[in-house]
């Protein structure tokens, strides 16, 4: 089988945010970068696709930065990985032009990515991917198996339900969090990396569908403690409630 | 972490690798293994899994081959979420010896088995009497026929009570004209009749690591497992200090900086006077001192290791690093659990531990005190080190 897994050099949501002077974007001296969470879980789940099936997983990342992440996918058991040194930023149509760049050369079975990224929390570049590519899809999904020329897929709804579902192949599942449990990167893993391709894919991406018009930090919002007696609070309260739209 | 001007891709992505397994695995074990006091084995055993254990040994020995170097960045990550823990990595403490002075069999027996993680290492040189003063080593090892007749005793073994293989310093020649003359280095094996170890309780910190005081009563070791030169041993003991030194210096960076880590992140959530910490002018420049302390120490043990992989261990330069190092980590431990206020003090923070844990550092390996002499000596050419060459001032 040939897996394709989608992975993001993604700037970590604990790291300390800081608006460049520019007021468009992020100052990148202060992040701290690392293999985007959900795509761990692609990559893991890919990983075991091969192990169960044969066949070869390969990594696919956009970023002029990434190498360090794909090195990572390799020591995890990835065969080989592709850069795509472009940035596309939070323009995921971008993003998902980049991947399907590189997917139209290559042969495949299966493409995984994360559910969504770290960074934006878009959650849309596999699903414009496959619709680039013009391949059936499933996000958010908790469990997958393929058999017989066809993906299994449960996906995770709202409210705790959960839907299953079967995919002609090729196709692209985006992968929820909890899917398995990611391995460690390993020492045999990092030594045996060295020897797997890392190669370029320059692509030339067309125009942006998003421009960034202002990031800004939002406004503290302050905590209020509405004293007095209880039928003054009462009023207080409904009075305040009502301000914000919520009672009529 | 900055400094990491020297490193290669490999090892950021080992400094990585062991950043997440001590991450993710630690927690579940570091409050139990210090309260309890009890050896980490299963840890031990997932580390060693994935390769962590015996990094800087030759693959030809069943290690990694990655160099000092990657090996000391793992220290640095263990030690930075847990010190006892981190000792997990020192299991392989004393096959060093063996593979700077011991026979091709001696490396091939003993060597692989621990880099793999399956058996467990020690070095036995203090004694009761001879602590920072090796040459005082009373236990004697004496020549019948094909074997050395081993009597003493030997304390404060980190793995003593539970290592496969003892690495011992012993006096071969009691009437050596000197007291730094006629030591040897043998090795013996657990179960050799006569060999007994007792576990040492209620240390201060570093209690998930195993030390014990080992005796040795009319064990009897086959010549071969002498290891390097009879008579040599004082000096092949400086050597394997000069190295394994670098390693301490990055457990006590990474202490430091797992400490600076947690007082940042108290600084910025605990209010007092309606300000968070972070906003008084006196908490600002403890962070802001403890992180210049921390780069520069790092930098210091990043010298001293790059310079053991290029072949020799500069012995000024390991014991500038592993000083500085061990000062630094006392210092910002011990402002990290001020910043920490009474929380730090009653023991549920891992602060707490931190600052049971780091002292050590300046006492094993060589005391505080025994790396300014060897520094000292290293300034005024009475040891071979870079540090001797200083030009003369134009003003003198
Ligand atoms: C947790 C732990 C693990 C250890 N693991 C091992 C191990 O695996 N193998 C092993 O062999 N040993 C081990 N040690 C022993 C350690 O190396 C010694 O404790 C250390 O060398 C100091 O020796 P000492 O305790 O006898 O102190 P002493 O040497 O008696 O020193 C007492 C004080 O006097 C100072 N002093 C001594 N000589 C001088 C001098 N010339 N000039 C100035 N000051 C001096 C010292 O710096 C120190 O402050 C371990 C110790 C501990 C605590």
């Amino acid at each position: 089988m040939r897996i394709f897994v989608l992975v993001k050099h993604s700037p970590s949501p604990e790291s300390l945010l800081r608006v460049s002077a520019d007021g468009k974007s992020l100052d990148p001296t202060c992040l701290t970068y690392d293999i985007n969470e959900w795509d761990r879980y692609a990559v893991e789940e890919a990983v075991r696709l091969k192990e169960k099936h044969g066949g070869e997983v390969v990594a696919v990342s956009v970023g002029t930065n990434c190498d360090a992440t794909l090195r990572k996918c390799l020591a995890m058991g990835v065969d080989r990985a592709i850069k795509v040194p472009a940035e596309p930023g939070f323009d995921a149509s971008m993003a998902a032009e980049a991947v399907v760049d590189v997917l139209k050369c290559e042969a495949f079975d299966i493409v995984l990515s994360g559910f969504m990224s770290q960074d934006a929390n878009n959650a849309l570049v596999g699903a414009l991917a496959a619709a680039k590519l013009d391949i059936p899809f499933a996000t958010a999904v908790t469990e997958l198996s393929v058999e017989g020329g066809e993906a299994r897929a449960v996906r995770e709804l709202e409210g705790g339900y959960r839907e299953e579902v079967a995919l002609p192949l090729p196709c692209l599942v985006t992968v929820q969090s909890g899917i398995n449990e990611p391995r460690y990167v390993s020492i045999m893993g990092i030594k045996a990396a060295k020897a797997k391709e890392l190669k370029d894919h320059p692509v030339k991406l067309g125009d942006a569908t998003v421009s960034t018009e202002r990031i800004y930090a939002p406004p503290t919002r302050r905590a209020e403690i509405i004293s007095g007696a209880p039928l003054e609070v009462a009023e207080k309260l409904i009075e305040l409630i009502r301000s914000k739209g919520v009672l009529r | 972490m900055l400094s990491d001007l020297t490193l290669s891709e490999e090892q950021k992505a080992v400094r990585e690798a062991a950043r997440e397994f001590a991450e993710k695995e630690f927690p579940k074990y570091a409050e139990e293994s210090d309260r309890e006091e009890k050896f980490p084995f299963e840890l031990l055993r997932k580390a060693a899994s994935l390769g962590f254990v015996g990094l800087h040994i030759p693959e030809e020995y069943g290690g990694q081959g990655m160099g000092l170097l990657a090996y000391c960045l793992a220290v640095e990550e263990f030690w930075r979420v847990d010190g006892g823990l981190g000792m997990i990595l020192s299991t392989t403490f004393g096959s060093e010896m063996i593979l700077m002075f011991g026979s091709e069999e001696q490396k091939e027996e003993y060597v692989p088995p621990v880099a793999r993680g399956e058996k467990i290492c020690c070095s036995c040189f203090t004694e009761p009497q001879a602590g920072s003063d090796i040459a005082a080593v009373r236990t004697s090892a004496r020549r019948d026929g094909d074997n050395y007749t081993i009597n003493g005793v030997k304390t404060f073994i980190t793995n003593g009570s539970i290592a496969d293989y003892y690495v011992v310093l012993a006096r071969t020649s009691p009437g050596a004209p000197k007291r730094s003359m006629g030591l040897s280095v043998f090795v013996v094996e657990r179960g050799a009749p006569g060999l007994e170890a007792k576990k040492l309780t209620n240390k201060l910190g570093i209690r998930a690591s195993d030390t014990a005081e080992v005796y040795f009563k009319d064990v009897a070791v086959p010549q071969g497992n002498l290891v390097g030169v009879e008579g040599e041993g004082f000096r092949q003991a400086m050597d394997f200090f000069n190295l394994t030194r670098i390693h301490t210096a990055f457990q006590a960076v990474g202490i430091a900086q797992g400490a600076f880590e947690l007082a940042l992140e108290y600084a910025k959530n605990r209010e007092a006077f309606e300000r968070r910490l972070a906003d008084f002018q006196v908490t600002r420049e403890k962070l802001a001192v403890m992180r210049t302390k921390i780069e520069a120490a790092r930098l210091l043990a990043l010298q001293a290791a790059v310079e053991a992989d290029r072949g020799k261990p500069d012995p000024g330069l390991t014991a500038m690093a592993k000083y500085f190092a061990a000062r630094v980590a006392q210092d910002v431990v011990s402002e990290s659990l001020q910043i920490h206020g009474g929380y730090g003090f009653m023991g549920d923070q891992a602060i707490s531990r931190m600052y049971r844990d780091v002292r050590v550092l300046e006492i094993y390996e060589g005391t505080r005190e025994i790396e300014v002499e060897l520094l000292a000596r290293s300034l005024l050419g009475e040891l071979p080190s870079k540090l001797g060459a200083v030009r003369r001032h134009p003003l003198r």
